[in-house]
């Protein structure tokens, strides 16, 4: 269960950048260190071809590939260590439980929390944002009051909150997005930010749009207003250095599937002070103190938001991914993610109707592109991109009030991880000119 | 894959026939794609449970406007119960390509639109599966 990482001649340890952002020169200073063909071959996925042509793996942004050391880990799990955890009383369900206490432990490590009794495992970022909403929301939200969040949500961090607003009686209200550059109107904050409002949702990065949110202006002003704050870190955990406490949100949910763990792997962290006061979301198993006929005291956080058997290979699985990225370096995944966008944006400049939604500046986006060529409609775009071995994604990236704000009814989307190589754009540019090609533009 | 987009399915995606709305429907359903938005919206004019005239409009892919544009081509002249009958395979025919399982519902979008309309209630998606 050793975190073997061949792609490694300097790590740096990601501990040592609490900067959430890194900037451009520093990150692509750090980039050097690391061989980032070694780190592809660490995923078994490009061992082979699809359809008789190298597979380029442009959507990791809907989920990531998983590296060897976090595959092994499921089948080192299954093959000697697999019991149901908390209360074995032998051997096999003690080491189980360290592990996944341990797995736990690393999450908590890895996005700089306090405790790992802060961190939650839920199935993923969608879970842990119902979990939010129908525990602390049921709780905290009443008739008169505002969830305050954005027009560049996924339907994840809008559907819990719009279900959460009507059973209450609260509104729905948005930041909303400016569809020319792809960033929030933040001059509208004054205006948005009444003493009405009690939650701010909002997502760090765009899974539609690549966009990194000014979230710590964010944070700062709603906390003046006496309100909570999501963060939904799915798109940013998995890609930069996340620190919850330099950070000072309330609540950060990801997904352990997007950062090279398996699926059913996702997390809830919450501030202590709210989870120890939220009431439970699932009831059952595990999350108990003591049941009588007809009531029940229940355990400390987490195991109180952890009902029934967990996903625990997943959980390890995820233990593992997180220390495979840490050797990596955050910093330095960032540092990589913003090299290959510079590239990318060169590269894309040279194709005729092109049109790259969000921002152009490698700062302010991480490396997930929507984009429109000409007319050619999305779906037509993938399946053209298929044929060469390229897999994006298309359509509306559960984000249709971000469409809606862009006018459009989907996009075509390019994501790039730590596997990913300029050559991988170099194809996609390549695609790109045959499906201009093809439709005559 | 320069199959799946021949010359004629790229014409109808550029000139598509029998585009527009008709002002008094007899018949008429718009059906929107859950997984890619696509959107059709099928109008009928219908004389003695015959199609006396057909509309298309909708945005989407190529696969889904061309194929609606000709099955529309298909349609006028056709009693209620052949236009009916039309299953996946007449517009795959008519595509003359073959699609993938995650482009079929392009494919089908336009056909599952006209049941839906002419039939109301009594359809059945052409993508359901009775187990």
């Amino acid at each position: 269960m050793t975190a073997t990482m061949s792609g490694i001649r300097e790590a740096t340890d990601p501990s040592c950048t609490p900067t959430v952002t890194a900037t451009a020169t520093a990150a692509i200073a750090h980039d050097s260190a690391i061989d980032w063909r070694a780190v592809k071959a660490d995923f078994p996925i490009f061992d082979h071809e699809v359809g008789g042509k190298p597979l380029t793996y442009l959507d990791s942004t809907a989920t990531s590939q998983k590296p060897r050391v976090v595959i092994d880990t499921l089948h080192e799990f299954y093959s000697h260590h697999n019991a149901n955890i908390h209360r074995g009383l032998y051997a096999l369900s003690e080491a189980a439980t360290a592990m996944y206490e341990q797995a736990r432990a690393k999450v908590a490590r890895f996005i700089h929390a306090r405790s790992s009794r802060e961190v939650i495992f839920t199935r993923n970022a969608t879970e842990a944002i119902n979990l939010v909403a129908y525990s602390w929301g049921r709780a905290n939200i009443g008739p008169g009051d505002t969830i305050l969040i954005t027009e560049m949500e996924h339907h994840a961090d809008i559907v819990p909150w719009q279900i959460l607003a009507q059973e209450k009686g609260a509104t729905l209200a948005y930041i909303p997005l400016d569809p020319a550059t792809g960033t929030l109107q933040m001059d509208k904050l004054d205006d948005l930010l009444t003493d009405k409002v009690k939650l701010v949702g909002v997502v760090h990065v765009s899974n539609a749009l690549g966009t990194i949110n000014p979230v710590e202006e964010i944070i700062r002003r709603a906390h003046e207003v006496g309100a909570v704050v999501l963060l939904d870190g799915a798109q940013s955990v998995p890609h930069m250095p996340v620190d919850v406490q330099a950070l000072g949100c309330d609540f950060l949910v990801f997904s352990g599937h997007k950062m090279c763990a398996p699926t059913g792997s996702g997390v809830l962290w919450g501030r202590r002070e709210l989870l120890n006061a939220m009431p439970p979301f699932l009831g059952g198993g595990d999350m108990i103190r003591r049941v009588t006929m007809q009531s029940s005291t229940y355990a400390e956080p987490p195991a109180r938001f952890e009902a029934g058997t967990p996903a625990i290979a997943e959980a390890i699985g995820l233990g593992a991914a997180c220390d495979y990225l840490s050797a990596i370096g955050m910093a330095n995944v960032r540092a990589h993610e913003v090299a290959i966008s510079q590239y990318a944006l060169e590269r894309f400049a040279e194709v005729p109707g092109l049109h790259i939604f969000g921002p152009l500046d490698v700062r302010q986006r991480g490396a997930t592109f929507s984009f429109a060529l000409a007319d050619v409609p999305p779906h037509d775009m993938a399946s053209i991109l298929d044929s060469e071995g390229i897999a994006i994604r298309a359509g509306h990236h559960c984000c249709h009030p971000t469409m809606f704000a862009l006018d459009v009814a989907g996009t075509s989307r390019a994501s790039f991880y730590i596997y990913n190589l300029n050559e991988d754009v170099d194809r996609l540019v390549a695609g790109l000119h045959k499906a201009a090609q093809i439709f005559g533009v | 894959m320069d199959d799946l987009y021949r010359a004629n399915i790229l014409e109808h995606f550029r000139d598509p026939h029998h585009k527009g709305v008709l002002e008094h429907p007899d018949a008429s359903y718009e059906d929107i794609s859950t997984s890619c938005g696509d959107r059709i919206r099928i109008d009928f004019a219908i004389s003695n449970a015959h199609i006396a005239d057909v509309r298309f409009d909708g945005q989407g892919c190529a696969i889904s406007q061309a194929a609606a544009s000709m099955l529309t081509d298909m349609l006028p002249g056709l009693s209620l119960d052949q236009a009916l009958a039309l299953d996946k395979q007449a517009i795959l025919d008519e595509l003359g390509i073959s699609v993938g399982p995650s482009r079929q519902k392009c494919a089908t979008l336009g056909l599952n639109a006209m049941k839906r309309a002419l039939a109301g209630d009594h359809w059945v998606d052409e993508d359901e599966e009775d187990f």
